[in-house]
């Protein structure tokens, strides 16, 4: 699979990646390598065979819906980029 | 005292040879003094390392303390730290300070044991060379103009060039074992849900497993027990006993049936390297092991899997990067949109948005049964290929990497070169399955390491086959010239 200009800005988008217009041919080439790598698993013959999403095959594990987290949202708060009266802020979504 | 192992320092703090103070004061000055040459810390936490040391001193005193009372470890820059810088090597962290610690920070923490800092990596521990960090590339302390390997590379070189005996590192493809290769040492990759990823910060979250590095298996097994065990918080954490691996350690290996998979001895291999981990399969058949091939025919498979299933879940996992509740954030965004694409685009590097990048398209719509479903099926072939092998032998080895370090910069042109450094680890993440490397000799000056894949929850059986090696070799007492 190779990728052109016109996807890697789109998957870049979807990503919500900024990528600068002059890199963009050399994201071109390195992620049309990679896919390109990849698909050697294309040989492969999966036929019937069952997708592993865990190594060992374990169910989640459920817990109590309990409150067990205390309020520290000054604590959280504090490591944030931008915050007024509790509030995250972020730049205005409605007019 | 830096030449002493953790087992030695945990002896020799117990009956009063020197005290935890004195021996943190003479390792924050070997860094001072060397790490100029390697750039193995991001964060060195010379205060709060001696006010441990000093809490350590007095429980010392009083005849208390747990195995590790004392004794000055790092944490792989990775792993929250409560009050301490968490950069994960990325611009993006880069003012980051976690309002918690890790259950394995906790857990060392509990054990009695120091931090004397935090090491560099790469990037959100994506790479095998270590020049992905965006604090600059660690080298080697073989070679300085050689790379360390990667991800945990700062861990690696502050490890072998005797600034701390032991260090926290994880392992997603081979970011513990590669590194302690390349700088001979002894790296182990616990089974998946051995060790607890609470505050580990999440890269492929069906692979990453955090696990000790320090010069000995023997420090290693003492690290390993004090990070081991059930934690509720981490949902794929495994309830299941610890076992003693210090007790483990001392079993003979006679009768021990050991398998050289076909598939890791072929092209690609550099013969240097073959030759020591040859002679070290000897030295093991001396010791009484019963040498075998086995094969694992779906090896080649590995690395185009992983380089789906890695980079599908990195996207997923890195999404949470946003720039609204922590982290790096752009500067005058004109709207949402543009606060996230800046953002993500300022603060990631380039391999990371590569990674992104990849995760995103494999997962958009009309891709996913290609790349990830089939991934994940090729997975279990995977899996099974150790599973058959695992009922003909009790321990695989063979090479960790297959050359030794590498120049800075070599192979930074192509992704796919620098992947393949991880052709012989990678199997191991997607099937789950613990492993270990050990220094076994040098190729041209530089070390070599042999792996070691053992079944699941087999830690106990690879740390006393590595100790047992290390019983009659001296290859882990090698000393980097200049870091004596």
């Amino acid at each position: 699979m190779t990728l052109g200009p016109e996807e890697v800005r789109r998957i870049a988008w979807l990503a919500r990646v900024a990528i600068r217009e002059e890199d963009v041919p050399e994201y071109a080439r390195h992620l049309s390598r990679i896919l390109e790598f990849v698909e050697q698993m294309a040989a492969a013959d999966t036929e019937g065979v069952e997708p592993m999403a865990h190594p060992l095959d374990l169910p989640q594990r459920l817990r109590p819906d309990e409150v067990t987290e205390t309020d520290q949202r000054e604590r959280f708060q504090a490591i944030a980029p931008q915050v007024e009266r509790g509030l995250y802020l972020v730049p205005k979504v409605i007019e | 005292m830096h030449e002493r192992t953790i087992a030695e320092l945990a002896h020799g703090l117990r009956a009063g040879e020197y005290t935890s103070v004195e021996l943190v004061e003479a390792l924050l000055r070997r860094i001072e003094d060397l790490d100029g040459r390697l750039n193995s810390f991001i964060t060195v936490t010379a205060e709060q390392a001696l006010a441990q040391a000093r809490a350590a001193d007095q429980r010392l005193r009083r005849g208390g303390g747990g195995p590790l009372t004392g004794v000055p470890i790092a944490h792989k820059d990775i792993f929250c730290t409560d009050g301490v810088r968490t950069s994960c090597a990325s611009r993006m962290l880069a003012g980051f300070v976690a309002p918690y610690d890790a259950t394995v920070v906790e857990r060392l923490k509990a054990a009695g044991a120091v931090m004397l800092g935090k090491t560099n990596m790469d990037e959100f521990a994506m790479g095998s060379s270590n020049e992905t960090s965006w604090y600059g590339p660690v080298r080697n302390p073989w070679d300085t103009g050689r790379v360390p390997g990667g991800s945990s590379g700062g861990s690696a070189a502050a490890v072998a060039a005797r600034l701390v005996p032991g260090a926290t590192g994880t392992d997603t493809g081979g970011s513990i074992r590669q590194p302690a290769a390349l700088t001979g040492i002894t790296g182990l990759k616990p089974t998946y849900g051995r060790v607890s990823r609470w505050g580990m910060i999440a890269f492929a979250s069906s692979l990453d497993q955090g696990g000790p590095m320090a010069r000995t298996a023997e420090d290693v097994a003492l690290l390993l027990g004090a990070m081991a065990g059930f934690d509720p918080r981490d949902s794929t954490s495994v309830d299941r006993p610890v076992p003693d691996y210090a007790q483990a350690l001392v079993r003979p290996i006679r009768g021990l049936r050991v398998g050289l998979p076909r598939e890791y001895f072929g092209e690609g291999l550099d013969p240097a390297v073959r030759a020591a981990v040859e002679d070290a399969v000897r030295v093991l058949e001396s010791q009484g092991a019963e040498v075998r091939e086995i094969g694992l025919p779906n090896t080649p498979l590995a690395v185009p899997a992983y380089y789906v299933v890695a980079p599908a879940e990195a996207s997923s996992n890195l999404a949470r990067y946003d720039g609204v509740r922590y982290g790096y954030r752009c500067e005058d965004p004109k709207d949402l949109e543009d606060l996230y694409m800046r953002t993500r685009g300022e603060g990631f590097g380039a391999e990371v948005k590569r990674r992104i990048l990849i995760g995103t398209y494999t997962l958009s719509a009309g891709y996913y049964d290609a790349y990830y479903l089939k991934a994940q099926k090729v997975r279990r072939l995977i899996r099974d290929d150790f599973a058959r092998a695992f009922e003909q032998v009790d321990v695989i080895a063979g090479p960790t990497s297959p050359t030794t370090a590498f120049r800075l910069g070599e192979r930074l042109d192509d992704p796919v070169t620098m992947y393949l450094s991880d052709v012989y680890t990678i199997a191991v993440n997607l099937a789950g399955l613990p492993a270990i490397s050990i220094p076994v000799g040098f190729a041209a000056g530089l070390p070599v390491g042999m792996q070691l894949i053992g079944n699941y929850f087999e830690e106990g059986l690879l740390l006393n086959v590595a100790h047992q090696y290390q019983l009659a070799t001296d290859w882990h007492r090698a000393v980097p010239p200049g870091f004596e």
